[in-house]
């Protein structure tokens, strides 16, 4: 068994309530940073920690809390980014949903270290039933003295606010998410000025995931260095990974870096392997966004190394032959999943989603999912699969945000790793009109086997 | 439905109204616009007409255009009158490897319906949504403030007569991450 720091509680009856939380252990990082350390303390430990951010970035978080502009007198803002709208990823809910008080330590402690007085965590609209659920463990926090005026009697006040969104996922985007904060569209703003000197209204602000910010409170609790002895290389600490797909056992798991696939995939203690008896076809590793693995390129890399669940093993191989660990949004699919059609779910959520003020990412995506759409159900032509190649290439690289990028990645990858499915779409119309068609009959290579043992 | 009930929150929701700006710094009230427009559309009928736009733009005085224009960008706002029970199933990637496709089939069939309408007797809209944050237990949908979870088309008719009767009386809910009455 992995070390757990985050969902180590997870199934101590009660956990919910602040009293079974702090019973627990819960708050003492609050108590520790508060009454010993410096603000400046407190973000050395962090970047000695080597955390890096989960919301899919990977940035390490030390450093963007470094950047805040801590001259200017303006006001400081810390926004907990609790968007969650990459498919494939359902980890922040979950910890949220029964450990809501590990995300309010840690909004305590990451608030103080940044010097912020006013904090907010902007959740999705969608998850009505947990904003009632953070707002409690808010107000138990406050009768117990952790939040509100002078804090366990220190000079440092805070306030912590719960702000919904309403159905967007560029506003998961930072600059997305300060623009609807702000009561606005979720378009995103052009960078620089970066959101550490102009952020919520025009003030210095950090936006981090829920996951990063809930990580705080065991760094502070066991130390900088000591987190970083966990997980692997530049790899440190644990991270959530939201399984899910063609598994016997989806679900949010709790890992330490480093593990190897081939255990997280198939064994029992996580996703228990591939459901029904049947093959691994592929693995989108990382949420929608990533480039998308054949099996055998996913447990193996182009060396024939085994990778292990790290940023940097995932990666390995770069765009060619890796994928990424984004934010841990893992998607299996077995040997009946239609690559090409669960990419057309995907360009039709990114042309959903696109805000539309680019005209790369706005008018891509729509061919994309147009182009795919007509492949899937047996009206493609030969030179499709090059026009789709030709449009994500023209949105790569070409906009304000990087959505368009994470719309054409995966576009990018498909093709090259399942070119035979395409041509395959388009050679036999009548097999693909039925929607089900590799249900029925899993699609075979004829020129090598796409899928491993 | 919002045509029987004047455009004016109760004293409950406006002392919610009221918590709620005050999140927000001095000047800075338009930040309250998603949230209140959540409470808005659950407290009148559903939906946001132009009235309860044009009512919310007056509280935060701000312009109207400004609340049309957040209104139309946000999917959560409805800006069409909806049934008593919005059904909102996911069909991304993830839940389509778990069969999302037969539960949007089988409710269309159901209910004589194609996504994106409501039933003749005002009871069901269908609406197919982009992925809820659930795939581990996929397929599901979301109802009001509630998920329903690891659905199968052997459950759905059960699911379905239990929605009935739910949101049937006194009065049916729509949903919001600001309940005015709690526990609704
Ligand atoms: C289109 C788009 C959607 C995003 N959605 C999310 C999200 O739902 N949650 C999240 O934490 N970060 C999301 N991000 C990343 C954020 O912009 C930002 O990098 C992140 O919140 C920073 O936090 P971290 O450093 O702690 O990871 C998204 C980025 C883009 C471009
Ligand atoms: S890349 Fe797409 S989502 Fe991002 S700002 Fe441009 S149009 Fe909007
Ligand atoms: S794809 Fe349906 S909840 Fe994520």
């Amino acid at each position: 068994m992995g070390r757990k720091l985050l969902l180590k509680d997870i199934d101590v009856p009660g956990i919910r309530s602040f009293e079974v939380y702090r019973k627990q252990g819960g708050y003492a990082s609050v108590e520790k940073a508060l009454k010993t350390m410096t603000p400046d303390a407190v973000m050395e430990e962090v970047k000695k920690s080597g955390l890096r951010g989960r919301g899919g970035a990977g940035f390490p978080t030390g450093m963007k809390w470094s950047f805040l502009d801590r001259k200017s007198d303006k006001p400081r803002y810390l926004i907990c980014n609790a968007d969650e709208s990459e498919p494939g990823t359902f980890k922040d809910r979950y910890l949220m949903e029964y450990i809501p008080h590990a995300l309010i330590e840690g909004m305590i402690v990451s608030s103080y270290a940044l010097g912020a007085k006013a904090s907010y965590i902007y959740m999705r609209g969608e998850f009505r039933w947990i904003f009632p659920i953070l707002e409690k463990a808010i107000e138990e926090a406050r009768a117990a003295g952790f939040i509100g005026k002078n804090i366990l009697g220190t000079d440092y006040s805070l306030e912590v606010y719960v702000h919904s969104g309403a159905g967007a996922y560029i506003c998961g985007e930072e600059t997305a998410q300060i623009e609807s904060l702000e009561g606005k569209r979720g378009n995103p703003r052009n960078k620089p000025p970066f959101p550490a000197v102009v952020g919520l209204y025009n003030c210095p602000t950090v936006v981090n995931n829920v996951e990063s910010i809930a990580a705080v409170p065991p760094i502070i609790n066991i130390g900088g260095d000591e987190y970083a002895k966990i997980g692997v290389g530049k790899s440190t600490g644990t991270k959530l990974i939201s399984a899910s797909g063609h598994i016997n056992k989806p679900g949010v798991y709790e890992i330490e870096l480093g593990l190897p696939v081939e255990e997280f995939l198939y064994s029992d203690e996580y996703c228990g392997g591939i459901w029904k008896g049947r093959k691994l076809k592929a693995v989108i590793p990382g949420g929608s966004s990533v480039p998308i693995l054949p099996g055998d390129l996913f447990l193996k890399n182009a060396k024939g190394e085994p990778r292990v669940m790290s940023y940097e093993s995932l990666a390995d191989g770069g765009f060619a032959s890796g994928s990424m660990l984004g934010s841990g949004g893992f998607i299996v699919m077995d040997e009946t999943a239609c690559i090409v059609r669960n990419l057309w779910t995907f360009a039709r959520f990114y042309h959903h989603e696109s805000c539309g003020q680019c005209s790369p990412c706005r008018e891509g995506t729509g061919w994309m999912e147009k182009v795919l759409h007509r492949i899937e159900t047996g009206h493609g032509k030969m030179s499709d699969i090059d026009l789709l190649v030709d449009v994500a290439k023209k949105i790569e690289g070409n906009t304000i945000c990087p959505l368009g990028d994470a719309a054409a990645w995966p576009v990018a990858s498909a093709i090259r790793h399942f070119r035979e499915e395409f041509e395959y779409h388009i050679k036999y119309p009548e097999k693909v009109k039925d929607p089900k068609h590799f249900e029925k009959e899993p699609f075979v290579s004829e020129r090598n086997a796409v899928v491993a043992a | 439905m919002a045509d029987t009930k004047p455009v004016q929150f109760t004293d409950a929701a406006m002392a919610l109204v009221q918590k709620i700006i005050k999140r927000y710094p001095e000047g800075r009230q338009k930040s309250a616009l998603l949230p209140v427009l959540h409470i808005a559309q659950a407290e009148f009928g559903g939906w946001l007409s132009t009235e309860t736009m044009d009512y919310v733009a007056g509280i935060l005085n701000i312009k109207p255009i400004e609340v049309y224009e957040v209104a139309s960008f946000y999917t959560m706002y409805n800006l069409q009158p909806v049934g008593k029970c919005v059904l909102e199933v996911c069909r991304t990637g993830p839940c389509w490897l778990r069969g999302s496709d037969d539960i949007i089939q089988y409710l269309e069939q159901k209910l004589g319906i194609k996504e994106g309408e409501t039933t003749a007797d005002g009871m069901f809209t269908l609406k197919t949504v982009e992925c809820l944050a659930s795939c581990g237990s996929a397929p599901m949908m979301q109802v009001g403030n509630h998920y329903i979870e690891n659905l199968s088309v052997e459950k759905m008719d059960e699911v379905l007569n239990k929605l009935k009767e739910t949101h049937n009386v006194p009065s049916p809910d729509y949903g919001s991450p600001y309940p005015v009455t709690p526990g609704k």
